[in-house]
């Protein structure tokens, strides 16, 4: 038996709400599957599974908000039984979700609120109003930290829930996402001493070789010039693979495959950085398919568990909004965020005289304690080679 | 305004509508670019192209991408693609 727990879905997440069931007990699930939607201050997020095997019981009910860690369900797995203890959570399946499981999370993992009902300080007014309003008393536990819980606070949530009832409006959902970033932020700028590098590439291959591309097809098999330059970060961190992974405990964790996370922007403020899965071995075209189901997805809030803990790296595109450059803000637990600003034709030598050439600055933020100048330099040197063999990508 | 005009205005603006759901259509002058003023991104214009595309049967080539950018411009270049399309049917 395994238990699938909630889980952490990026250093920001204390806590996750059920929001339904993709499986009900019985049913067989493979590795990778979606079994669960859970509402995050990211959206809504269909969660995969790991482990295969058959459903045993589904123990969170749809509603419940649950702390990272809380069991969700039970999966007996196809594995003979061994002397693993049924409390152990789930291995491992990849060297990301090694990472991630062991996140340093802001705010401790509390235990599941089923269990600590009975530890929660609350008066004795505030615990029959809030069986009353069906207020969970452990949510306000998470929420009144380490006072005890009062009638107001009881009232005050059971208020704002109503407000908010059946979905997020969208208001609620832009806060939670400002939350969201600005915990993962300051976590970065409190601990990540990040260093920066810039260099200015040369275009002029890339966008001749992809506007060629785009000549002979119709607009619905266009591929975007942004492509080009996601491709080559994508294979420039294969290259080197010091600045693709993650700093946790105090020592880097280089991981296998590069999961580029791509950071899109949402109407009316936030932005999510999901990861696309093994970007350096998609072509152009199949990473075009990525985007095309990932765009519409990520500003919907309908994104993919592993989307959100697997990227192994950040890749921004400030382009289309005229900037010249972007000093990026490192993601944490990642090492690496790599900025592009816009295209414009610029003085470029060759061979001692100056022509015009299409130019773009792409920049390094890293962190310090993982990785190094001469390294950094090297990675933009890849990226910058890359893009000048278009026809590679 | 002709039934030619009146249908491209309505996919243009229904496609525009889709990306920036949060805009005021109504309030936009013809004069105005749409990529700034409705902030729409590269893969979003990408999106309304292919919209585009698949309502009024007019493929847009990049190199056209440039005659696009003020709504006048735009809604001028796709009457005026509709009705050569459909002479030559």
């Amino acid at each position: 038996m395994t238990d699938f727990l909630m889980p952490s879905l990026g250093a920001d997440m204390a806590a996750g709400t059920l929001v339904s069931w993709k499986i009900r007990p019985g049913d067989i699930i493979t590795r990778g599957q979606v079994v669960a939607e859970v509402e995050t201050d990211k959206g809504v997020i269909d969660v995969e599974c790991f482990e295969a095997g058959t459903v045993e019981r589904l123990v969170g009910e749809p509603g419940q908000k649950l702390p990272v860690g809380a069991v969700l369900a039970v999966i007996r797995t196809d594995l003979v039984e061994n002397d693993r203890t049924s409390a152990v959570a789930r291995a491992p399946a990849t060297p990301a979700e090694a990472a991630t499981a062991s996140l340093p999370v802001e705010t401790p993992p509390i235990a599941a609120s089923a269990a600590t009902t009975q530890r929660i300080k609350a008066t004795p007014a505030a615990r029959r109003r809030a069986a009353e309003l069906g207020v969970d008393l452990g949510l306000l536990s998470e929420i009144a930290s380490d006072r005890i819980v009062e009638l107001a606070d009881v009232e005050r949530i059971a208020a704002s829930q109503d407000a908010g009832a059946s979905s997020t409006s969208p208001d609620e959902g832009r806060t939670r996402m400002r939350r969201a970033i600005a915990a993962a932020m300051s976590k970065a700028n409190r601990e990540i001493p990040h260093f920066y590098l810039e260099t200015r590439i040369d275009l002029s291959r890339a966008i001749s070789w992809v506007d060629a591309l785009n000549a002979a097809r119709p607009v619905t098999e266009r591929v975007l010039p942004s492509v080009l330059p996601l491709k080559a970060v994508a294979l420039a961190l294969r290259d080197i693979p010091e600045l693709n992974g993650f700093w946790i405990d105090d020592r880097r964790q280089t991981v296998g495959g590069v999961h580029l996370g791509l950071a899109i922007s949402m109407r009316g403020g936030g932005l999510v950085a999901p990861a696309i899965h093994d970007a350096d071995r998609k072509s152009l075209d199949e990473l075009m398919a990525v985007l095309h189901d990932l765009i519409p997805r990520a500003r919907a809030g309908r994104l993919r568990s592993s989307e959100l803990t697997d990227a192994t790296a950040t890749l921004t595109n400030l382009g289309d909004l005229g900037v010249e450059k972007v000093f990026g803000v490192i993601y944490p637990p990642q090492i690496a965020l790599i900025g592009f600003g816009k295209i414009s034709p610029q003085p470029w030598v060759v061979e001692g005289a100056v022509c015009v050439r299409p130019v773009v600055t792409a920049t390094l933020a890293a962190d310090h304690r993982a990785t190094d100048g001469r390294r950094g330099a090297q990675f933009l040197e890849a990226v910058n080679r890359h893009l000048q063999s278009p026809e590679l990508l | 305004m002709n039934s030619r005009e009146a249908e491209v205005r309505n996919v243009v603006m229904a496609a525009l509508g889709r990306i920036a759901p949060d805009a005021d259509l109504s309030t936009l002058h013809p004069t105005v670019n749409i990529r700034e003023a409705l902030e729409i991104d590269s893969y979003d214009f990408l999106q309304f192209l292919i919209a585009i595309n698949r309502e009024l049967g007019v493929d847009i080539p990049e190199a056209d991408y440039g005659r696009l950018q003020k709504l006048g411009d735009l809604l001028a270049y796709l009457e005026a693609r509709v009705g050569d399309d459909k002479a030559s049917q």
